[in-house]
């Protein structure tokens, strides 16, 4: 690919057979995301007596995703990962931004134990349960504040925004302090616009963690209204407590829906949101990750 | 890590106490820098080193209510009983052997597939797989487990094909089953994670400096000799790095994808630590007893970081720290 020599007989069919592997990778890679789709979008009953469904719908039906959206306790759960997707996010960035901020400058009186405290986090946490007590007598369970205050800050993040703003030239920070502005105005007003790149990226992995993570919802809370969609998913799926989706759909008004069809097209509605936002988003996460893997 | 962000010079800057070496000035001239590392630690003390202090119950007895304080102190008791639980030998067995599997199996795939990825003559192409290979790791293990238990039905899809090219005459029961489990759970997580696992090494090829490949080329060496003698010892760095790391959670084995997997059915092969810290402690209230297993994992898991660490640093001078 970098040097343009002349391909030989032998070089041709290894580019033929590398194009083929790489086409049935990408098969292979989509497929069962498309079956899932597909069923999604086929009648339920149909779904279930018809035979298997490869490639399209058999009988087209949108009552699976009409099912979901007036399924009450489905948008509710919608409505928490959202909710603690956007607010998580923006407290995450801004706060392991700031403290990050404050960790690039050298002359940082104490900057290497702040250093240390952090570097032991990364490599030493408390076992699950002493976090769950500690969570208790916080008073954090059964709260939507679990959702957000733990996982606001993260050191491997930090040092990934910290190699980002030493970059930054003093230049932009001097200006600033001449007109007289603190340092916190300072990371505001001129360190955070000037780092879109890295704040996209850290977003986007701790949007995606956010919006993926079912396990806190389950060890943390009770409630079914501060439940996320994918703890909800969770139930369904490895508890088979499929009997959640079918009571909550009013005893199935109709009967072309199964509790089959209507957790595909859950699982569908949870993942769009990804995908959807995913192109957009790729082309900043590689530019970060390779700050990130600058530090080594 | 620390070490390598110190190439950079210092930067010099005009601190206020500077020359005078008065701390408190100093202090004071970078007030909003310190209160903004302060939140910074007051967090990582809140959350990370104030549960900590609950690593006591592992050496007494407490069942769940009231203050830990008040409970009675039991010594090593917990640890011993770690040696005479009869579940922990499949426990362990179970932990290691998909991790060392997933280690085996699925650690050469990311590199052989960016190799391989790297030799494709269309930069479009080239773009559109890596895309479209990343896709899966964005999804979450509630979603795959979904996928996974609708396709490995006794009326999924796989039985069915299967069944179609008359290489099995009844379906079967892939998750009530312990012996298909770990491959179930490995195949699963490299479908998932062999595109993403790859992007490092991309990134790494795309550093490498053309003039290594022309050189090989007028030394007369073929597209394989390139790849086996320009492109793989350039990853070499990168890849003892990921190795120490993926040697350092050879114990943690993946919770969020085998909780989704696991069922009593197929517990035999599926209970593995971290699981088992969760059931016994969170399902059976055993706490002290949980926080002993965990315990015991984070020490170890730790040793087994620094071990992988110094075998790569004396191997090829990389290394974690």
């Amino acid at each position: 690919m970098k040097t343009r020599d002349r391909r030989t007989r032998g070089d041709w069919i290894f580019d033929q057979f590398n194009v083929i592997a790489m086409l049935i990778i990408c098969f292979a890679t989509l497929y069962p995301i498309w079956y899932v789709l597909v069923n999604s979008f086929n009648d339920g009953t149909d779904a279930m007596t018809g035979g298997q469904i490869y490639w399209i719908p058999r009988q087209f039906s949108l009552e699976n995703y009409v099912t979901v959206f007036q399924n009450a306790g489905i948008m509710t759960a919608m409505g928490v990962t959202v909710a603690k997707t956007v607010i998580g996010t923006i407290i995450h960035v801004f706060f392991t931004a700031m403290v990050a901020y404050a960790l690039s400058h050298r002359e940082l009186v104490f900057r290497n134990v702040y250093m240390f405290l952090g570097t032991i986090t990364l490599f030493f946490s408390a076992p699950l349960i002493p976090n769950y007590l500690w969570m208790r007598d916080l008073g954090l369970l059964d709260t939507f504040a679990v959702y957000i205050f733990p996982a606001m800050f993260s050191f491997f993040d930090l040092i990934i925004f910290l190699t980002f703003f030493r970059e930054i030239p003093e230049g932009l920070e001097e200006a600033a302090k001449i007109d007289g502005a603190n340092d916190f105005s300072i990371f505001v007003r001129i360190v955070l616009p000037v780092s879109l790149p890295v704040v996209a990226t850290i977003a986007l992995f701790h949007g995606v963690w956010q919006w993926n993570d079912y396990f806190t919802g389950l060890l943390y809370t009770n409630s079914a209204d501060l439940q996320p969609i994918q703890t909800f998913l969770y139930r369904v799926i490895a508890q088979s407590s499929s009997n959640q989706i079918v009571g909550a759909t009013g005893g199935a008004i109709n009967r072309t829906v199964t509790s089959q069809s209507i957790k595909l097209a859950t699982m569908v509605i949870t993942t769009v949101p990804i995908v959807v936002a995913y192109p957009f988003l790729q082309r900043y996460f590689v530019k970060g990750l390779m700050i990130g893997s600058l530090k080594g | 890590m620390e070490a390598k962000a110190g190439v950079q010079a210092p930067v010099p800057k005009p601190a206020i106490g500077k020359g005078k070496s008065n701390l408190l000035r100093k202090l004071y001239g970078q007030r909003y820098l310190q209160a903004m590392a302060l939140l910074g630690v007051a967090w990582m003390l809140l959350f990370h080193y104030m549960p900590m202090k609950g690593i006591v119950i592992a050496f007494k007895e407490y069942i769940g209510v009231g203050d830990i304080s008040m409970s009675p102190w039991v010594g090593w008791e917990h640890f011993r009983a770690i040696f005479e639980d009869e579940q922990m030998v499949n426990v362990v067995r179970n932990t290691l052997g998909i991790s060392l599997l997933k280690l085996i199996i699925g650690f050469p795939i990311p590199i052989v597939f960016a190799l391989f990825l790297n030799e494709l003559r269309s930069l479009r192409f080239n773009r559109i797989v890596q895309t479209i290979t990343y896709l899966p790791h964005f999804l979450s293990w509630v979603i795959l487990g979904g996928i996974l238990t609708t396709w490995l039905a006794d009326v999924g899809i796989v039985n069915d094909v299967l069944m179609g090219l008359g290489l099995i005459q009844e379906p079967i029961f892939y998750l009530s089953e312990p012996k298909y489990f770990w491959t179930i759970v490995i195949s699963s997580d490299i479908w998932k994670e062999f595109g993403w696992s790859a992007i490092i090494y991309i990134a790494a090829i795309a550093g490498i400096s053309p003039e290594l490949y022309e050189a090989a080329t007028i030394d007369g060496a073929g597209r394989f000799q390139r790849m086996r003698y320009v492109t793989l010892p350039s990853l070499k760095g990168t890849i003892s790095i990921l190795f120490i790391l993926a040697v350092g959670n050879i114990l943690n084995s993946n919770f969020d994808q085998i909780l989704v997997l696991k069922n009593q059915l197929n517990e035999s092969t599926s209970s593995v630590i971290d699981i088992y810290v969760y059931e016994i402690g969170i399902k059976q209230g055993r706490f002290s007893y949980s926080a002993a297993v965990g315990l015991v994992k984070g020490v170890i898991a730790f040793a087994l970081l620094l071990l992988a660490n110094s075998f790569t640093k004396r191997v090829n001078q990389s290394s974690l720290f």
